[in-house]
Order: structure tokens, then sequence, then C-alpha cells
């Protein structure tokens, strides 16, 4: 049941840039793929090719080893998910999620046994006679999967699924998704610009930008072994700091880190380094070399559990750097301060790359 | 409707009832009053024998046929009229617009001068119309084609917003769980447009009911036969028999006034359970 997309091309207008651009990928068959980008980045343009809202300009997309490029949306069996819910608002929770199999003409009984046990999967037995419109936000949403699944899809799509709810039941959501595709092991795609339910919760990460895929692999992979510049600073929110290569290392102000082999002397380099990739020594004194710099603590902000602190590096640039709140407090620095910062790791590109 | 404590942000619901009882009164009930009082002048039997002659019989018959007719003509037409206007971008949609509302505008004699120029045996239509055996001008299908005409704007400006208020998404959804674009319409769109149409046709129905200038060109206005009510109550009126005019008047009003109070209790029926359903 993998979902096969190959030099898939989309475009909305004649000229510019296309939404989709030449996109090849696959999502595993009883995984959780995620399309992860900014907003334009086109993961939303490429569901709907996949679902069959939209017909490409060039390029195959397969579904479970068939070929339906050209197959209209009521016969390629994908359960689909929209940030609106779009559920039918006439229609009580029953009728429908029961809409997508009396369509297709199935029993009387086969229909109503197949709504009350998408009704339990989904925990909304006791709410069937209900209105979508007397539901909360993430029972509707829940209404629309007990849906978008009663129709037995072969794979489900999910566009921004939690993205109109708030954080908790966002979370809360993200929870119940993971145990519903324990259950139910369908192949699933998943797209989202939150980078933490990305990773949270699928197998497999594509992270797209300008209509391209930026990188595919495991969350891991993208997490910590970024392809890209875009990857580095869309993923784990990290700074940037620039410097030259200068016998082998590069050196931004006293921080000096090792560079990639292709590197030739004098050459622009980027680190992105992650907020939490930083240890702060209180002292500035000591040694001060290796993955160490001196900055001064520019302002700080107690972000739940954590303390988030902009520090200024003597070369201008500016790090943000995440501490546990116990650790902030044994530290004990005010703003203004100055403070040694240890890079614990960075990952280095070469040339200069505006974000 | 009814008396809210609840605090408003615009003051003023006694002063703004009081108000419009005062209106109403002034300017649709007492003339009104007026109008069944001048009726008494008659005794029963005359009144009853003025309503019930065959020429009122006749004119009743095609005025509300002609009307319902128009009305249902203008639903489906109407509807189709709203659903380009709202779903698609096409050179001159600006001007499509601007015609919908041109039967509002237009005095309807106008109209019905063009109507009739256009039906007639040798009028740009009537001569092709008349090939095929079909008389449009001074016959009872004339008066329906009328009444269509002036009808049309009431559907259209009031389905197009509930149209405009459709989401995109709703319909995707029910192509993806199988449906046909047929179901999709049938199940998914017309039950949430269908309050808005009956106010539409509610509206088309009332416009055509009263309907005079338009149709006394086109029906040729012969007793028995293309005569509407307005026009026999003008008749009447013109021969000095004020009673008499105002006796089918009360007739026409009751009818009509029933009628629209029946669609209208339908039109909030249908209206409530959508409301129910959407949890207002």
């Amino acid at each position: 049941m993998s979902i096969i997309v190959e030099q898939v091309t989309r475009r909305f207008t004649e000229k510019g840039t296309p939404a989709v651009a030449d996109v090849s990928f696959q999502a595993p068959a009883g995984a959780i793929t995620s399309l992860l980008g900014p907003s334009g980045a086109g993961k939303s343009t490429l569901l709907r090719l996949v679902a069959g809202l939209e017909v490409p300009d060039a390029g195959r997309i397969h579904i479970d080893g068939v070929d339906c490029t050209s197959m209209p949306v009521q016969q390629r069996g994908v359960g689909v998910v929209f940030q609106s819910y779009a559920l039918f608002r006439h229609m009580t929770v029953r009728e429908n999620v029961a809409f997508g199999l009396e369509v297709r003409g199935t029993p009387r009984a086969e229909t109503a046994a197949r709504v009350d046990e998408m009704l339990r999967l989904v925990q909304l037995e006791d709410l069937g006679s209900r209105f979508p419109g007397q539901l909360s936000g993430g029972q509707r949403q829940r209404v629309a999967f007990a849906r978008a699944l009663a129709i037995r899809p072969r794979v489900l799509l999910l566009d921004e699924p939690f993205g109109a709810l708030d954080t908790r039941v966002r979370e809360e959501l993200r929870e119940w998704l993971h145990d519903l595709h324990t259950r139910t092991g369908l192949t699933t795609l998943l797209v989202t610009h939150d980078q933490q339910e990305a990773l949270e919760i699928s197998q497999h990460v594509v992270v797209m930008s300008e209509g391209r895929v930026a990188q595919a692999g495991s969350p891991e992979d993208v997490y910590s072994r970024p392809a890209s510049p875009f990857v580095a600073s869309f993923i784990g929110g990290a700074s940037v700091l620039r410097g030259q290569v200068r016998s082998g290392r590069v050196a931004m102000g006293s921080l000096s880190v090792d560079v990639p082999a292709a590197a030739r002397e004098g050459e622009s380099v980027q680190a992105f380094v992650r907020p939490h990739d930083i240890k702060l020594v209180k002292s500035p004194v000591g040694a001060v070399n290796g993955h160490a710099a001196t900055g001064r603590v520019e302002r700080f902000k107690p972000v739940g559990g954590y303390v988030k602190v902009l520090l200024r590096l003597p070369t201008g640039d500016e790090v943000t750097v995440e501490v546990p709140r116990s650790e902030f407090d044994a530290l004990g620095v005010a703003e203004g301060d100055a403070v040694r910062a240890d890079v614990r790791s960075a990952t280095v590109f070469l040339g200069d790359y505006a974000i | 409707m009814a008396v809210s404590s609840r605090r408003r942000v615009l003051p003023g619901f006694r002063l703004s009832l009081g108000f419009s009882w005062f209106y109403l009164g002034l300017l649709v009930l007492l003339p009104l009053s007026g109008l069944f009082l001048r009726t008494f002048t008659l005794t029963w039997a005359q009144f009853w024998e003025t309503v019930t002659s065959a020429r009122a019989l006749a004119a009743y018959q095609l005025t509300f046929g002609a009307s319902l007719a128009a009305a249902l003509a203008n639903v489906v037409f109407g509807l189709l009229v709203a659903w380009v206007l709202v779903r698609y971008r096409f050179p001159g949609r600006d001007l499509v617009e601007a015609l919908v509302d041109l039967p509002f505008a237009l005095p309807t004699a106008v109209a019905g001068l063009t109507l009739t120029t256009l039906f007639s045996a040798n009028g740009w239509y009537g001569r092709h119309l008349e090939a095929l055996g079909l008389k449009v001008a001074y016959t009872s299908l004339g008066v329906a084609v009328a009444l269509t005409f002036i009808g049309l704007p009431f559907v259209v400006r009031t389905v197009q917003p509930v149209l405009e208020d459709i989401d995109v998404d709703v319909e995707e959804a029910a192509a993806t769980l199988g449906a046909t674009p047929w179901q999709t319409f049938a199940r998914v769109l017309f039950p949430g447009i269908l309050p808005a149409l009956l106010s539409g046709f509610t509206l088309a129905f009332a416009r055509a009911l009263g309907e005079y200038g338009s149709v006394v060109f086109i029906s040729g206005n012969m007793p028995l036969r293309t005569e509407i009510v307005p026009l026999l109550i003008i008749t009447k009126l013109e021969q000095y028999d004020y009673a008499g005019a105002t006796a089918i008047a009360v007739v026409m009003l009751t009818a009509s006034f029933l009628l629209l109070l029946a669609v209208n209790l339908l039109h909030r029926w249908s209206h409530r359970r959508l409301e129910a359903r959407s949890g207002h």
C-alpha cells in the first residue's frame, strides 16, 4: 500500500515557479510519512495530487503499485482529512460517517455496523446523533477521521489535520493519531508545517521547500544530518554563525569548529548551532579555545521548562541558547553578564546561504 | 425575536419595535383595512356573486397558475445563474451581474412592451416560435413569460450569498468519499441552499402575483382567457364599480397572504432544521 510519486510537476500559472516541481518520493507501506515545510512549499498541492483533487502536469503517481495518475478521485480509495474538517453540517455525525458507504450502495445493515465500529474507533459512540455544529473542534476532526476511514481507504491523506486546533488538543490528537495508526496500520501521508508534529509521529519525513524535496529520510536523519542549510535552519531553530576557513578550521571570533574536508582556505562557511547544543558557563576566564566562545547575555526569557537566552558574540552574531530552568538558576547570570558558550555540536555548510 | 434580557451593543429595542409597528400599521395595515371596510358596502350575496363569477375565477386561475409556473422556472434557472456567477470567473461576468438586476430597475411597462414586440407573431422570437406552432404573445404562456422576467433577480440574489458561503472543501470531501457530482449536489449542496431557494421562490411568487405593468401588454387581456386579477380590478375601477373591485382585491389579498404565510412557515421549518443542525 505504498505511495510512489515520480517526477511530479504541477503549475497553476503558465509562467512563474510551479507549485510542485519535479518531485519524487516514496511513502513506505504501513508508515506515517510527513510532508514538512513552510507554507507555500507545495506540500498541500502534493497531497491533493495524490488524492486526485489536482491533476499533475507531468509525472506519475502510484498507490499500492497501481498507476492512478489519471484515475478520478472517486475511484482512488483514499481517505482525506482536511484542516477545515469539511464535515456535512446538515447531517448528523452518524450520517456523516455513513455518507461514503451510502453513496457506493453498501447494504444498510453493513453500513450501520461499520459506522458503529468507526465511532468506537474514534471514541464518539455517544455523539452519533449530534450535528457537527454541536461538537468541539477536536471532536469534529475525529468525526472527519471516522468518515475517511469508514470507506476502508487504501491510504490515509491528512492535510494539516490539527492546524485549526489549540495546542493542548493538538497534542492530545497527535497521541491519538499515533494510537490510531498503530491499530489500523494504514499507509498515511501527513502534511504539516509543525516540525514537532512531523518528528514525533512519523517514521519518514519529506522536507519540502519551494515546490521541491529538500531532504527525505527518517526524523533522526533530517534533524541530526540536515542535507542543506535550508533543512538545518528550518528544523530545530538553529542560529547561524558565519566565518572563513583558516588552516583547516573555521574561526568565528574566539569560537572555532571543524570544517568539511572539501573546504578551501579562505572560503566562507556557515555553522548552524541548535539552541540546546550550547552549554553556558559562568566564568568567561579560563581556556577560551576550541569549541567555546565568550559572549554577553543580551536578554533572557523563561519559557516553560527552559530559559531562552539571547547571547551576543564579540563578532556581533546573535545566538539563541536554551538552558533547562534548573541549570539556568544554578548559573545565576543577569542581563549584560559575560558568559562562556561551549558549542557541543554544529552543522557546517560551505558557501553563503541566505535564509 | 423574543425580548432578550441580554445587553445589546445597540440600544433601542422598545423604540425601534414601536416604530416598526407604527410604520407597518400606517403603510400596510391601514390601507388594507380600508379595503376590507369598503367591501362591507356589498351584501354577502353580492360579494359572493362578484368573487365567484366565471370571469373572476378564470382570472384567479391564470394569476396564481402563471405566477407559480414563473416562480418555479426562476427557481431552476435562477439557481443556475447564481451558480455560474459564484463558481466561475469568466469575461463579461460583471455584465451578467448587472443584467440580473435589470428587471428590478426597468419600468415594468417597458418590459411588457419589449416582450410583446419580441414574442408577437412577427417579432424576433415570435416569428420562429409561431413556425413551431407555439404562440406566446396574447396567451397565458405570454403571461408566464412576463412574470418569469420580472421574478428572475429574486432567486439569483437570495441564493448567491448562500452559495458563496459553501466551502469547496466540503465538495472535495464528498468526492474523495466516492460521491458522484450528482450525489454531491443532491446530498451535500442542495440541503444547504434549500432555505435560500425557498426564500427566493417566495419573493418571485409574491412579486408575480401583484404584477400588472408588464403583463397587460403581452396578455392581450381577453376576459376568461388572458385576464389577470390586477387587470380585472382596474377594469372594475374604471367602470366605477369600486365595491366590486375591492371585493376581488380582498379575495386576492387573503389568498396571497395565506400562500405567503404557508411558504414562510415551510421556509422557517427547513431553515430551523438546518439551524438546529449547525447548532446556532
